[in-house]
Order: C-alpha cells, then sequence, then structure tokens
C-alpha cells in the first residue's frame, strides 16, 4: 500500500489519504486496499449500532457481500431513525438539469459550504459516489419526483448555483429510509443479518487494543447483554439534543459515540453544530422541541422584517397582519446582504443575518425571536396549486403547529439547533483510532467541515453505508479471517458489563429532588446561551464553570424512578443526560481552543466590520481531535493539519 | 387549561392493568399533548407515584416515525384529522374536560408497559416481501427507466405510509390491509417492484394472516385513521394484486 503517511502535529491521527490527483484518489486506494473472500466473510461478524440511512445502508450492504451482521436499535423498528424526518432532499452531481454541475462542482461546493474545514479527499470521495446513491434509490423502487416526461426533478438548496436536490415532496429522508430499511428487512428475513431493536449501546468493549463488541441494554426487560464481533460500526446520528430544544428527536443521543471516545476513540471538532435558519419558533417554557421547515422553502420563500419599528410594534400586540405591510416598508435582508445567493445563503449565514435582526429589535413575535419566510410572491407567480405540489405537507405541518394559514399570511421562524457537523474523528477508511471500530454518517466529523449544505446530509450517510465502508472495512478485516468468533465470557466483557451496572446503580443511588428533564433543560439553556449561535471567550468559559456545578448538581440531587430491571425511561434519560454533560463541557472546550469564527462557530471576537465570520487559517486550519484522559483530567487536543491543493483557500463569498 | 387524565396504567406484559385519574393544571394551548404528558411524567417522578410516570412511545414530535401511538378519547392518535399523537395540540380540548387515553387496542400489538405496545408484528409483514431483490451496487442510471409521473406521485402516496400501525388500531377486525396495500401498492406502481409483484402479494398477505391480523370488511375506518391519509384505493389494488397473483398458479 502506498499511502502519504501523514504526521500531524499528532502522530497518533494517520488519516491514510491516498497519493494522486484527486479524481484518482477513491478509485487507487480501492485498488490497494484488501479484500476478504466469500467464504471467508462468512466467517466474520460485523456489529452495527444504529438502523438509521447510515446504519440500515451498512448493515444491508454487508450482509448482501457475505459477512454476519448484528444491527441495534433503540427504537421499536429501524424505520423511526432520525434520518426519516429530514425533509428536502439528497444531493448529487448528476447534472440531470443541464447547469453545468459536476463532481467536481459539488465537491467545491461542499469544501466552501464548511468554510475550509473539512478533509479535501474525503469530500470529493463524498461528491464522487453521489450519483451512484441515487441509481441505487431509484432501483429499490423509491419514488423521487419525476417531471412529466418521466425523468428525475431536482430543486435548489442553499450554497449552490445549480439544481443537484432530489427529492420527495417533503419527505426524502423518509423515502430513502425506506429503501434502506427494505435492503435491511430482506437481509434479515434471508437470516443475514438479526436485529436488535429496542436495545441500547452502553459501552464498547475492547480486547487486546481493538474493538471486539458491545454492551447493550434491552429496554424492554432492563436485561444488559454481550455481543461480540470481529469489528463495530456505529452510526448513531449526532448529539444536538444536548441544547435540549433542538430539530433533533427526543431520543436522539450521544451516549454511543461517547462511550467509544471514553474507550480511546478521538472526537473530531465537537463545537462544529448547525443551526438551521427556518424552524418554528420556540412558543414557550413548555416546549418540549423544535420542528424544522425544510430549507427548500428557501427555494420560493422569501425572509424579511419590517424596516420601520413602529411595524414590529404593532405586529408583536397582533394589531396588524405580515401582508397589510407594503412591500417598500420591508427588508428582504438576505438579499440585501448577499445578492448573488439571496435566499438561498448557506444555513450558517442565513441563521447568524436572522440572528442580527432581532438582536437589532425587528424580530416578528411577541419574544422578539422570529422573522418571517413569506410566499406570497411564488404563489402570485405560479399560483397556488404549483406550491402546494412542491410543500404541501411542510405547509399542512406548519398550520397543524401554529394554527396559521401560511398560503394567506408569512411563516415565522427562527434559528435552532439541528445538525453536529462534529463527531467521532476517523481516517480516510471511516475508522476511528480504535482499530476496529468505524463510524459513520452524522456520527463521525468527517465530510461537513465547519458547517454542513443542504443535502449533504442523506449523501453522506448513504454514501458511507453503500459505497464506503462495505470496500474499507474490508482491509481491516482481511487480517482477522483466522481469528474465531469474540467470545463474550472474556474478562473484558465481564468489567464492561459490570462498570456499566455500577453507573445504573449509581444514578438509583442518589435519590434527589429533581427529573432528569430537568436537569436537560438547564443544560440546553447554558449551551444555548454561551455555545449556541455566538461564541466569545468570557462566555465560554463561563459555560465551563457552570455545566460542571449543574452536572455536579446532577449526580447529587437526581431523582429517578423505577428499577434498573424494567422498561424505564427516567434510566433511559437519565444515563443519556450523564454523558451529555460532558459532552457539552468538551463542546466548551474545542469552541474556546478555536479562537477563529468559521462555519456555523461563530467567536463574537472574530468577525469583519459587516459581521460576517472572519476564520484565522494560519492559527486554525486544522481539525481538533480530543483525547479522553480520564474522568479528572483535561482531554489532550492533537491537531490534524487541513491543507487544500485543489480548492483554493478563499474567505466565503456569498455576495457577489 | 385544566384537564383530568384518565391514563391507562400497565406494569408490564402480564399484568391486568386499569384506568387511573391524574388532574393536571395550567396548560397553554400551545402545548402539545405529548408535552402536556411530559410536565405529568415530572411530576409523578418527582411526588415519587408508586407507578411511576406513565410509559409512551414517542421520537421524532413531528409526525413522520410513526413511534407515538395512543386512543385518546376513542380515536386513534386523537380527535383531530391527518395527525399523529404528537402534532395534537391541547388548543383542541375544552378547558376542564376529562380525556381518557389508552394503548393501542389490537391482540397484535401486546402492550409492554402503560402505553406503550409491540407492534414488530409490522416489521414482520414487511420482512416477508416489502421490497425489491436488489443488491448494492450495478444497477441501471436513475433516468434509464422513465416512469410516467403519475405512478411515482401514485407510489409515494403510498408509501408515505409510517408504520404507525393506526390502521390496525382502530380497525374492528385488528387488520393490516392498509399497511400492506401501501407498501404492495407502492412498489407495484413502478417498474422496479413490477417483476415480484406477485410473489410480494402472496407473500405478505400470508404473513399478514399468519400473525394473527384480521380480515378487511371495506368499512374504511383504517384511511379514517391514518394521520398520513393513504387511501383504501390501495386496498383493490393489493386485491387485484393477490387475485392475479393466485390466479397465475
Amino acid at each position: 500500500m502506498q499511502h502519504i503517511i501523514v504526521f500531524n502535529m499528532s502522530q497518533k491521527l494517520v488519516s491514510k489519504i491516498p497519493q494522486g490527483p484527486i479524481a484518482a484518489k477513491w478509485t487507487r486506494h480501492k485498488e490497494e486496499i484488501r479484500t476478504v473472500s466469500p467464504a471467508n466473510k462468512r466467517k466474520l461478524e460485523v456489529i452495527v449500532v444504529g438502523g438509521g440511512l447510515g446504519g440500515a445502508s451498512a448493515a444491508a450492504a454487508l450482509a448482501e457481500l457475505g459477512y454476519n451482521v448484528k444491527i441495534f436499535c433503540i427504537s421499536d423498528s429501524p424505520r423511526r431513525a432520525h434520518s426519516v424526518a429530514a425533509q428536502g432532499g439528497i444531493n448529487a452531481a448528476k447534472n440531470y438539469a443541464n447547469d453545468n454541475d459536476s463532481v467536481y462542482r459539488l465537491f467545491c461546493d461542499t469544501i466552501k459550504g464548511g468554510d475550509h474545514r473539512s478533509r479535501e479527499a474525503n469530500v470529493y470521495r463524498l461528491a464522487e459516489v453521489s450519483n451512484l446513491i441515487i441509481d441505487q434509490c431509484v432501483a429499490q423502487g423509491v419514488p423521487l419526483a419525476r417531471d412529466y416526461g418521466g425523468l428525475l426533478e431536482n430543486r435548489s438548496f442553499g450554497g449552490t448555483q445549480v439544481s443537484r436536490t432530489f427529492f420527495a415532496k417533503g419527505q426524502t429522508g423518509q423515502q430513502l429510509l425506506l429503501g434502506a430499511y427494505a435492503a435491511l428487512n430482506r437481509q434479515i428475513a434471508k437470516g443475514n443479518i438479526r436485529s436488535y431493536p429496542r436495545h441500547e449501546m452502553l459501552d464498547l468493549v475492547m480486547i487486546g487494543g481493538e474493538a471486539k463488541g458491545i454492551i447493550t441494554r434491552n429496554l424492554i426487560t432492563g436485561a444488559l447483554e454481550r455481543h461480540g464481533a470481529h469489528a463495530v460500526v456505529v452510526a448513531t446520528g449526532g448529539y444536538g439534543n444536548v441544547y435540549f430544544l433542538s430539530t433533533n428527536a427526543m431520543n436522539c443521543n450521544g451516549s454511543a459515540i461517547w462511550q467509544c471516545y471514553k474507550k480511546g476513540a478521538f472526537f473530531g471538532n465537537p463545537c462544529f453544530t448547525q443551526i438551521h435558519p427556518t424552524c418554528i419558533p420556540v412558543h414557550g417554557d413548555q416546549q418540549s422541541k423544535l420542528t424544522l421547515m425544510s430549507e427548500s422553502l428557501r427555494n420560493d420563500g422569501r425572509i424579511w422584517v419590517p424596516k420601520k419599528k413602529e411595524d414590529v410594534e404593532n405586529l408583536r400586540n397582533h394589531l396588524i397582519k405580515p401582508s397589510q405591510i407594503p412591500e417598500e416598508a420591508r427588508d428582504y435582508f438576505l438579499e440585501r446582504r448577499y445578492p448573488a445567493y439571496g435566499n438561498l445563503v448557506p444555513r450558517d449565514v442565513a441563521s447568524r443575518a436572522g440572528k442580527e435582526r432581532c438582536d437589532a429589535g425587528f424580530g416578528v413575535n411577541r419574544a422578539g425571536k422570529a422573522v418571517f419566510l413569506d410566499f406570497a410572491s411564488a404563489i402570485s407567480r405560479l399560483g397556488g396549486q404549483v406550491i402546494e405540489e412542491r410543500y404541501g405537507n411542510l405547509f399542512h405541518m406548519y398550520e397543524k403547529i401554529t394554527g396559521v394559514n401560511p398560503y394567506r399570511e408569512p411563516m415565522m421562524i427562527y434559528p435552532a439547533i439541528h445538525y453536529t457537523m462534529g463527531g467521532l474523528w476517523v481516517d480516510y477508511n471511516l475508522m476511528t483510532t480504535i482499530p476496529g471500530l468505524y463510524a459513520i454518517g452524522e456520527a463521525n466529523f468527517s465530510d461537513h467541515g465547519g458547517n454542513r449544505l443542504g443535502a449533504s446530509a442523506l449523501m453522506q450517510g448513504l454514501a458511507d453505508g453503500y459505497f464506503i465502508l462495505p470496500y474499507t472495512i474490508g482491509d481491516y478485516l482481511a487480517s482477522k479471517i483466522q481469528e474465531p468468533p469474540t467470545d463474550v465470557r472474556d474478562a473484558a466483557f465481564e468489567e464492561a458489563e459490570q462498570a456499566v451496572r455500577m453507573r445504573i446503580n449509581q444514578l438509583f443511588e442518589i435519590k434527589g429532588a429533581h427529573p432528569a428533564d430537568y436537569f436537560h433543560r438547564e443544560l440546553g439553556k447554558l449551551m444555548w446561551a454561551y455555545v449556541g449561535m455566538a461564541r466569545n471567550h468570557e462566555g465560554l468559559n463561563k459555560a465551563t464553570t457552570e455545566i460542571a456545578a449543574l452536572k455536579r448538581e446532577f449526580w447529587n440531587n437526581l431523582c429517578l424512578s423505577g428499577v434498573p430491571n424494567e422498561f424505564n425511561q427516567e434510566l433511559e434519560k437519565a444515563l443519556r443526560l450523564a454523558d451529555f454533560f460532558e459532552m457539552g463541557a468538551l463542546m466548551a472546550l474545542d469552541a474556546l481552543d478555536r479562537n477563529e469564527s468559521c462555519g456555523g462557530h461563530f467567536r463574537e471576537e472574530m468577525q469583519t466590520p459587516d459581521g460576517e465570520t472572519l476564520r484565522d487559517d494560519l492559527g486554525y486550519m486544522y481539525v481538533s481531535a480530543w483525547e479522553y484522559k480520564g474522568e479528572n483530567s483535561v482531554p489532550q487536543l492533537h491537531k490534524e493539519d487541513l491543507w487544500f491543493e485543489f480548492v483554493p483557500v478563499a474567505a466565503r463569498n456569498y455576495k457577489d | 387549561m385544566n384537564f383530568t387524565l384518565k391514563v391507562w396504567r400497565q406494569k408490564d406484559a402480564k399484568d391486568t392493568g386499569g384506568f387511573e385519574a391524574y388532574p393536571i393544571a395550567d396548560i397553554s394551548e400551545g402545548t402539545s399533548f405529548l408535552e402536556m404528558l411530559d410536565i405529568l411524567n415530572e411530576r409523578l417522578v418527582r411526588e415519587g407515584h408508586p407507578l411511576g410516570p406513565i410509559a409512551f412511545d414517542h421520537d421524532c414530535r413531528e409526525g413522520i416515525c410513526g413511534a407515538c401511538s395512543l386512543y385518546i378519547d376513542g380515536r386513534t392518535h386523537g380527535p383531530d384529522r391527518e395527525i399523529t399523537t404528537c402534532q395534537l395540540y391541547m388548543r383542541h380540548f375544552k378547558n376542564g374536560a376529562t380525556i381518557t387515553v389508552e394503548p393501542w387496542r389490537s391482540r397484535v400489538f401486546p402492550v409492554i408497559k402503560d402505553l406503550v405496545v409491540d407492534r414488530q408484528a409490522l416489521d414482520s409483514v414487511l420482512q416477508a416481501g416489502g421490497f425489491v431483490s436488489v443488491n448494492t451496487g450495478g444497477v441501471p442510471d436513475a433516468n434509464a427507466i422513465p416512469i410516467p409521473k403519475r405512478d411515482a406521485d401514485e407510489s409515494l402516496d403510498a408509501s408515505s405510509c409510517i408504520g404507525c400501525g393506526a390502521c390496525v388500531a382502530g380497525c374492528k377486525n385488528s387488520s393490516a390491509m392498509l399497511f400492506v396495500a401501501a407498501r404492495v401498492s407502492a412498489l407495484a406502481t413502478l417498474p422496479q417492484g413490477r417483476l415480484e409483484r406477485a410473489e410480494r402479494a402472496k407473500a405478505m398477505v400470508a404473513k399478514m394472516d399468519e400473525l394473527g391480523f384480521g380480515a378487511c370488511s371495506d368499512i374504511g375506518t383504517c384511511q379514517m385513521e391514518c394521520p398520513k391519509q393513504v387511501s383504501i384505493a390501495h386496498i383493490s389494488r393489493l386485491n387485484r394484486e393477490f387475485l392475479l397473483a393466485k390466479l397465475r398458479d
């Protein structure tokens, strides 16, 4: 194998990026990595944790190849994984729209959208396999939108000037997940995959420095179980629920990747979180989660606030309706600030611009935290029927939640936590710093840098699961063909199971006054205030102190009901929350270290005179990879330097 | 707003279970039904209620994952139409109302605890044939086979089923016909799914019968109760697919 062995500032990070021109790297790498014969695949076991787009597609693809696969998910069915909620679409460089799109252009847009904080080789590979994903999904019978001629239709998303997004109304994630889930079901029926729904991974088991299995909790009976394999793949999504209020599903959590981190896998770019500009604003303190309105709405919706404060006042007091404000009294602030991309600037840019207007006192709801997303001009241009065909279910959802009909009055939106670009550090093979442990989809850090472009999460989950991991895992498993199945009676399993049991018992012994949700809400407030859309040195230090204090209070004053060995949702919440405190602390630490603004990470100290992000390429053009050093020690920072051979490093410009 | 909740409590699958009443006060109109249960649960935990908090399934809270269930005042997903329970807001109830909350009622969905039921039978039916038999890789270009827009749209309509099980729970026979029809129809309307259409229809219907789902008596409650308004026209297509497959045998 001919790799550039990249000795970064840390020698523990070997990214294994292949040599050669960007367009040839993946092809060359595939030629060089080892493969496993069909007869040997039958003897090898792989555990996949998570049943969303990444996990389901990986499990299905691995089983089709002949590996023995076990898949675990916390829901009662893999079909409920949060990939299901992705609305708008999936990108691919098909150039079906004849608008001069190409693999190279998708690659450039993604690097630029990520604000030059992702790896070129990984992103190019993502763009390269994007077309295969669309072919695969169509072959599975995923009903992507078509035009009258019978061919596939596309729309635009933020951060691009082409139409490369494939979609199925506002249900793209659901339809793609049903495709992957069907492929999974087919392999389950054939006996190649054993499925464990309502099972939660609570620890990673390592033998001889390699990932060899997991400890799970059966969520129905509460029993702890041991599962061994030759390799473990985590596909458990992101950790956005650190913030309590986010667009993530209620059960989304970071515990699986956090256990991997605590066993030695490095955590990459924890502070990179995505704030989505178009969510339904917070309505009150009884709220449990936030609802996203798809980015695709920005194709036809125009974002504005009034120019005059008196209009704002009247709106807040319900004295006038938004539609009564004349055109010349409206400030279409995205179109004003970013003429070239207008309402389709990337998510981080749109979010900050909306927040800026609200902070300046132009927020249009009573709390002063909302801007308008208006379809009036699209409806008069295209007719209500076309708009209904494009976004019908989204409009319906909006009306159900708010009681306002968006065909008549504009939607109100505000930014909310949506996605985490950070995750477990992986090399080009998607393997973490623990041999035999892989991380795919949102659970890894690899492809989106400081900001993910819309319609790229589905693309990454399926790219990793269908077309990358099934190749790269063979390179590792080729050295395991002589190894017998992992024996779960090994002392390492005993030790890990005992540790989990102790952690659970510890939680029950606290017998304090407040339920888990109380602490989670408090943590969320801290995170949003100090590690949210705008961060600064003082605030991040404050966050660090206050998170530690809240964590102490949690471990002294948690009130938990029931017993360990039963269906116990309070215990599930408490276990996940215990990890969220630690994750929040690492996010603050990472945000403090990164004294620059890039993508979704906005340090107030680092901005241009007109309020745009100011990167520091000399100081921070690296991936931060954090190594766990024990309960009471500060984690160690390793840096993987990034360099850009193919996309010139430049400040992002969406203005002209 | 103030309410009295009459909630089904059942410790585990073996317990006989029963209703318990809980008063709840100071709920705002914009609070969702599940958020109200969160608030009640927080109280039950703090009070150290002997039965603990009320267990219920939920996840995305935006009506797409299909995890939430619940019979509310005798209706699946509550009194509003075209929604799942997580999209039900308290402004739909009268202040002071007594609201009855039960788990899905069907022998194929045994209760796990309180309002949580086991819906694995639905997965089993899909495993019997709800897929197109293609492996990953080596497939033709996505635009190689033009598909009439009407067919793609119809397939998407059928495919909008979220697998919540309301159709089964609402049916007096516990029939899964709409659920099965949605999958069979979604694939039968597309060229990719047509090669296996006969086998698929037979296998899925056989599995449905084997698992103890009841027969369809064409009343249409399933369509009424479906949060995604999947049409019973798909049941007609399933019947046609099934009959043609049987005739060919």
